[in-house]
Order: C-alpha cells, then sequence, then structure tokens
C-alpha cells in the first residue's frame, strides 16, 4: 500500500480503537493488526501525534500494581472520524467510476 | 535471550543521545509493551522476542524522531559555560565555523552530485526521444519522396530508439528511488552519529 495512504489510514484506525471504549497500547495494536499491519514502533509517533493534535488524551493509570497509560478520544478526534466517513463518501465515488464497466 | 532488564537497559544505551525525557518515554513505553505480553501469558524473553532487537528498535524510533531535536540535545551545554570557554568558543570561531560549513557543504554537494548524475540521465532520455521524434520525421519524408527502403529505416530505428528510451526511463525511476534511499540513509547515517557520541551510563 502506498505510504502516505497507510499513514492516513493508522491515524483513524488508533482513533477507531477507542472509539467505544479506553485502551492501551497493546490492546490497540492487537485490535489494529487483523485490518492494517502496526508494531510498538510505528504506534508510538502515531499517539503522540494525535495526542499534540488534541485528537486523543492520555492518563495513567495503576493496573496490577504497576503504571499503564490509557487513551481516550476526544470530541476532536471523533470529528476526525466522522471527517473520514465524508472524504470515504467521496472515494467511494471515485472508486465506482474508475471500476465501471465499460 | 534476553529478558526484559536487559532489552530495556540495551534499548536506552541506544538512545543516550536522545533528550532524557524523551528516551524515559520510550523505555516506559516499551517497558509497558513487554509487561502487558507477559501478562497474557508470554515469558519476558518470548515477549522481548516479539517486540524485536534492541537495535531495530533504536534504529526505527530514531528514523521517525526529528533530527532537528537530536542536533539541539548534542549542542545544548550540559552546564554553564565558564568565561574561559566562552572566550575560546568565540575566539576559535574562525577555525571551527569554517570546519563545520565545509564539513556540511561536502556532504551537500555529494548528495547534488547524485541528484546530477539523475538529471544527466533525464537528458540523455529526452535525447533518445528526440531522435524517435526525429526518425519519424525523416520516415514520413522519405516516404513522401519515394524512398521506401531507406522509409522503413528509419522506421526500425524509430522503434529501436523509442525502446531505449522507454528502458531508460525505467532507468531513471530506479535511479530516484535509489538517490532518495541514500539520502535518508545519510540522515538517519547523521543521526546515529550524535546519538552514538552519547556518553554510556
Amino acid at each position: 500500500m502506498d505510504i502516505q495512504l497507510k499513514r492516513g489510514l493508522l491515524d483513524v484506525c488508533v482513533l477507531a480503537s477507542i472509539k467505544t471504549q479506553d485502551s492501551y497500547g497493546y490492546q490497540m495494536i492487537k485490535d489494529i493488526k487483523p485490518y492494517i499491519e502496526i508494531s510498538e514502533s510505528t504506534l508510538y509517533p502515531i499517539l503522540r501525534r494525535l495526542e499534540a493534535a488534541s485528537l486523543l488524551t492520555v492518563r495513567t493509570a495503576e493496573h496490577n500494581g504497576r503504571l499503564r497509560k490509557y487513551y481516550s478520544i476526544t470530541d476532536a478526534g471523533r470529528q476526525r472520524l466522522e471527517d473520514f466517513r465524508t472524504e470515504w463518501n467521496e472515494l467511494n465515488s471515485i472508486y465506482l467510476y474508475v471500476t465501471r464497466e465499460v | 535471550m534476553m529478558d526484559k532488564f536487559d532489552f530495556l537497559e540495551e534499548l536506552g544505551n541506544r538512545l543516550v543521545g536522545l533528550p532524557k525525557e524523551d528516551r524515559d518515554r520510550f523505555i516506559e513505553y516499551y517497558s509497558e509493551m513487554i509487561d502487558d505480553r507477559v501478562e497474557e501469558g508470554m515469558t519476558e524473553q518470548e515477549a522481548v522476542a516479539d517486540i524485536g532487537t534492541p537495535a531495530t528498535v533504536a534504529k526505527e524510533i530514531l528514523s521517525s524522531f526529528p533530527l532537528t531535536k537530536i542536533v539541539k540535545e548534542k549542542v545544548k551545554p550540559k552546564r554553564r559555560l565558564s568565561a574561559v570557554e566562552i572566550i575560546l568558543i568565540v575566539l576559535g570561531a574562525p577555525v571551527w565555523v569554517p570546519v563545520l560549513v565545509s564539513l556540511f557543504a561536502v556532504f551537500l554537494s555529494v548528495y547534488l552530485v547524485l541528484w546530477s548524475v539523475v538529471l544527466t540521465f533525464i537528458c540523455v532520455d529526452i535525447a533518445f526521444f528526440a531522435v524517435v521524434i526525429a526518425l519519424l520525421a525523416a520516415f514520413t519524408g522519405l516516404l513522401i519522396t519515394a524512398h521506401v527502403p531507406e522509409a522503413f529505416a528509419c522506421l526500425g530505428a524509430g522503434f529501436i530508439m523509442a525502446g531505449l528510451s522507454l528502458l531508460t526511463m525505467l532507468f531513471v525511476k530506479l535511479l530516484i528511488k535509489g538517490v532518495v534511499w541514500i539520502g535518508k540513509q545519510i540522515i538517519l547515517g547523521i543521526k546515529y552519529f550524535f546519538v552514538g557520541k552519547g556518553d554510556k551510563k
């Protein structure tokens, strides 16, 4: 897949993995992996970028006697997912045009 | 086989050149990733193996870490400079400024030379293409003036040149990919240079 396209898709996949409930790093990787290739080292910069853009927030909570970081989506993050839906509809009409039967 | 402690220690050593705050965040992040795997039933060794070697992880971290931040961290003095040091730096400027500038210029010109090689091949390709057009024109001209064998000789030559031109185009495409890759490697190399020079703690 094209690198630029993959980058954009990874961003929304990460947001989608926390849209119903907060999650943590390893869980997010497990949730996203069936759909798109992702590793620890690719996830990290995405989380930082999304946090800097206020699309998600981070909090540290205790879990089994150690600290774990939990990520939750913000309203702006939900808006980003909404925008993705609109963009996708536009893309889909282009797809239909490109692949129409001759 | 590495356990969690070995992994995090080696990763930390490989990231000494990064700002401490960022390094700590990476260590914390990978520590959590190992713990979560262990909680699911893996042994520490399996969890570490699943994540990768410290070398590959450090490489991936450096690739996506901004170069400017690395350099800034390296240049930032660890303590206040004494008056003597400041004087030395200022007096030494005629020496170290040109050295630094020329070092930078050398890197830049090597890279520019690579791009001019690419440009050369693009020109060659354009020339090939021009020849194709000329041969096609000759073909029409000769055909009109009833020089049939010569006309078809030109047409054949035109096809050969068109093939060459297409091959060159593919070659140029590969060349551009290669030079872009080399550029990325140079930046990664500079990052390693700065990060690797950190005092091992």
